[in-house]
């Protein structure tokens, strides 16, 4: 696939994309890298077209990392960001994707607490909508990324296992890099606490490519790579998990858990880390982390995207 | 219009047969007239085949004294469609706290007890309600499900589930409220039905309690009997189709609330189920839980939508597609929409009838519709099977105009 046949509008989920569009991101990824790296970094591209950045749920890495992209690549950029959910201020999304709409912006880039939420906005708008990640379904571009990292960091990923642990329950994190490396050949071992995994998956209903194992341990032992869920405190409130304590003995990555892996095999976050419950700092910061270089990359996947959707005469 | 006859009718290859009873429909009125009235949905009712349709009472007010049951028949009588006849609050307000006064509701004409969308959670006033509910001579029509396992849950908790990341409700939070529903059931020896069962073990302990001789009834609605929850992904077959269908149709944008419903739409499994239930007689009747709603309810984000599909005017075709896909014999089928309900709620037989032409196609058309309600997943789809003629009280009070051509 080449720039010229890639025919998609929207950037909604990974999950029907085929394996040559997911590369096809991977390679202008790693042309925008280049551009990142220059002593000024900007391209023309997107001179003229007007990205829109909607965030209806706070989000301040996200949104920053699809501004500094849209600007390397010369798009205007619109902030609309609600303090609270668009019900509280009384505005439904509905109303919301007419405004935005109107304002006649080429690419929407939406954060939402719902799942879904990107589907009814991409059915309302002739922009093209990226999900930049809505409630527990998906976060594509996060997906990319991190199959951008990995592929940097080991190579080709066929035959590969990677361990994502923690509250696979509530994380579009780790559906989209399901959806993203089984694909490229990768295979998922999914590990954390039952409560905090769908029941269809612990009861064996997983998809193509993936398994789960509860034993932390067990499935770092010789994994590829691991990438740790942020989890979120109330969790423990709700009557998921008995403690934060117990989660953070019990599925934490310590010094000791990762050195059960490859010695090449390196450890990857998403952000923000709960230090000390779901990742040690001494591993977050330590010679495996690749977190510093996810979030780099992840601009460079954000450029890519724009310049797929917005970017080229098409 | 002069009354057709029957035979006339018959001889020109409509279906003519007892005029269905719906024992659970929401008409919205009053309170939520923007849904639905009165009037809108007992003519939807007409259109779908239904010439006796029951009002659940979560309404605003609910209708939980003598003065709002009478105004609602009256209300229905003046709407000249269907015959429209009050279902009454088990509890004060649909609070759950204290039993309405079940003798005089009956006696102003409430024809069941239903506190429908809120069932009753305090296990000691459901065995009161079913208990008292005797002596008023009438049946009490629970909706099934452990609200604090089903918990902020939007739809089926399964594969499709974890899927689109959406909170699921487990088919347990059916089971355990069937469970013990049936318990009290035995218990008091009342008179219980269990309305829009959609699970397989549901179903199962029903049979198991029917076997046992308990006096339970239950229904299930036309669409726990045709979608299940591969429709919240997209999909848009039905349950006894094969892939080749979504090639043919096209899979829909997934997250269309139209599909957001109480109890979920769930596996083909339970869909199975539900036709082994009604093969079997497990499985009584045929209700169609019509929920109507306003869209400003509905074109928003899938966890905040409200749940119901509208459902009058879509039961009979695909309660006749099942019959085609060989599901269940058609006899059985009509007899769960008109026989069996009429015989749940012991109701006279008033000899309305209805023409159905089994091989009229159209096209569920949100601007066609009878009912304000336009939220049903099957806006766009072709359908087989349609009511010509609905005669109630001896008289036509629906005529699809194609009658004409018959006359």
């Amino acid at each position: 696939m080449t720039v010229a046949t890639w025919a998609r509008r929207h950037v909604l989920s990974t999950e029907d994309w085929s394996r040559d569009e997911i590369e096809l991101v991977l390679e202008n990824t790693s042309a925008m890298t280049e551009v990142l790296s220059r002593p000024v970094r900007r391209a023309p591209p997107l001179r003229g077209r007007t990205v829109v950045l909607f965030f209806a749920e706070a989000s301040t890495r996200t949104r920053v990392s699809f501004e500094l992209a849209a600007k390397a690549l010369s798009a205007d950029v619109v902030n609309i960001s609600a303090a609270g959910s668009s019900v509280e201020k009384g505005e439904t999304l509905l109303d919301t994707v007419r405004t935005l709409d109107a304002l006649g912006g080429d690419v929407i880039v939406m954060r939402h607490s719902a799942s879904g939420a990107p589907y009814f906005v991409a059915a309302r708008t002739t922009a093209a909508v990226i999900n930049a990640g809505d409630g527990w379904h998906a976060h594509p571009t996060q997906g990319l990324l991190d199959a951008y990292t990995l592929r940097a960091a080991l190579g080709d990923l066929a035959g590969r296992r990677i361990v994502v642990v923690g509250d696979v329950l509530h994380s579009r994190v780790a559906r989209s890099d399901i959806h993203t490396l089984v694909p490229l050949g990768a295979s998922i071992t999914l590990s954390g606490p039952p409560t905090l995994m769908p029941s269809a998956w612990r009861c064996g209903a997983l998809p193509p490519g993936v398994t789960y194992e509860p034993d932390l341990d067990r499935a770092l032992d010789g994994a590829a790579a691991v990438i740790a869920l942020r989890l979120q405190r109330e969790r423990a409130e709700s009557g998921l998990l008995p403690s934060l304590r117990e989660y953070a003995r019990t599925w934490g990555l310590n010094e000791a858990r990762v050195a059960r892996m490859r010695p090449d095999a390196p450890v990857m976050h998403p952000g923000p880390m709960n230090e000390g419950i779901e990742i040690e700092a001494s591993v977050a910061h330590g010679a495996r982390s690749l977190i510093a270089a996810q979030v780099t990359n992840g601009v460079a996947v954000r450029m890519a995207l724009l310049y797929l959707l917005a970017g080229h005469p098409s | 219009m002069a009354l057709p006859a029957r035979a006339d009718l018959e001889r020109r290859g409509l279906l003519v047969v007892p005029g269905f009873v719906d024992l659970h429909a929401h008409l919205r009125e009053p309170g939520f007239e923007d849904s639905e009235t009165i009037a809108t949905g007992a003519r939807a009712a007409l259109r779908g085949g239904f010439t006796t349709v029951c009002a659940m009472p979560n309404t605003e007010p609910p209708i939980d004294s003598a003065g709002l049951v009478a105004e609602l028949m009256a209300k229905g009588a003046a709407a000249d469609a269907a015959r429209v006849l009050p279902i009454a609050c088990i509890t004060r307000g649909r609070r759950g706290a204290d039993l309405a006064d079940l003798v005089e509701l009956a006696r102003a004409g409430a024809v069941a007890f239903s506190d429908d969308g809120s069932p009753v959670s305090d296990s000691r006033l459901f065995r009161s309600a079913l208990e008292y509910a005797q002596v008023a001579g009438r049946v009490v029509i629970e909706h099934p499900q452990d609200v604090s396992l089903s918990g902020n849950g939007v739809m089926h908790e399964g594969a499709a589930s974890a899927g689109l990341g959406l909170p699921g409700m487990p088919a347990a939070a059916e089971e355990t409220a069937v469970a013990r529903d049936l318990a009290l059931a035995r218990l008091t020896g009342a008179r219980l039905h269990l309305t829009h069962l959609s699970t397989r073990a549901a179903i199962e302990l029903v049979r198991q309690a029917k076997a046992d001789g308990l006096a339970v009834t239950a229904d299930v609605t036309p669409h726990h009997l045709a979608l299940t929850d591969e429709w919240v992904s997209g999909s848009r077959r039905f349950a006894w189709e094969g892939s080749e269908e979504d090639a043919r149709q096209g899979a829909a944008i997934p997250y269309d609330p139209n599909t957001k419903v109480n109890p979920p739409l769930r596996t083909r499994a339970d869909v199975e189920a539900c036709w082994a239930g009604l093969r079997d007689g497990t499985i009584d009747a045929i209700a169609t839980d019509h929920a109507p709603h306003a869209s400003i309810r509905k074109e928003v984000e899938y966890q905040d939508a409200a749940f119901g599909i509208s459902g009058l005017e879509t039961a009979l075709p695909l309660m006749l597609a099942g019959v085609s896909a060989g599901r269940a014999p058609l006899e059985t089928v009509l007899r769960a929409l008109s026989e069996a309900p009429r015989r749940i709620l012991g109701l006279a037989d008033t000899g309305d009838w209805i023409a159905i032409d089994r091989d009229a196609e159209w096209t569920v058309d949100a601007l066609e519709l009878g009912s304000k309600g336009k939220n049903t997943p099957l806006l766009g789809r072709r359908l087989t099977g349609r009511v010509v003629i609905a005669v109630v009280n001896g008289k036509v009070r629906y005529d699809a105009g194609a009658s004409a051509a018959f006359a």
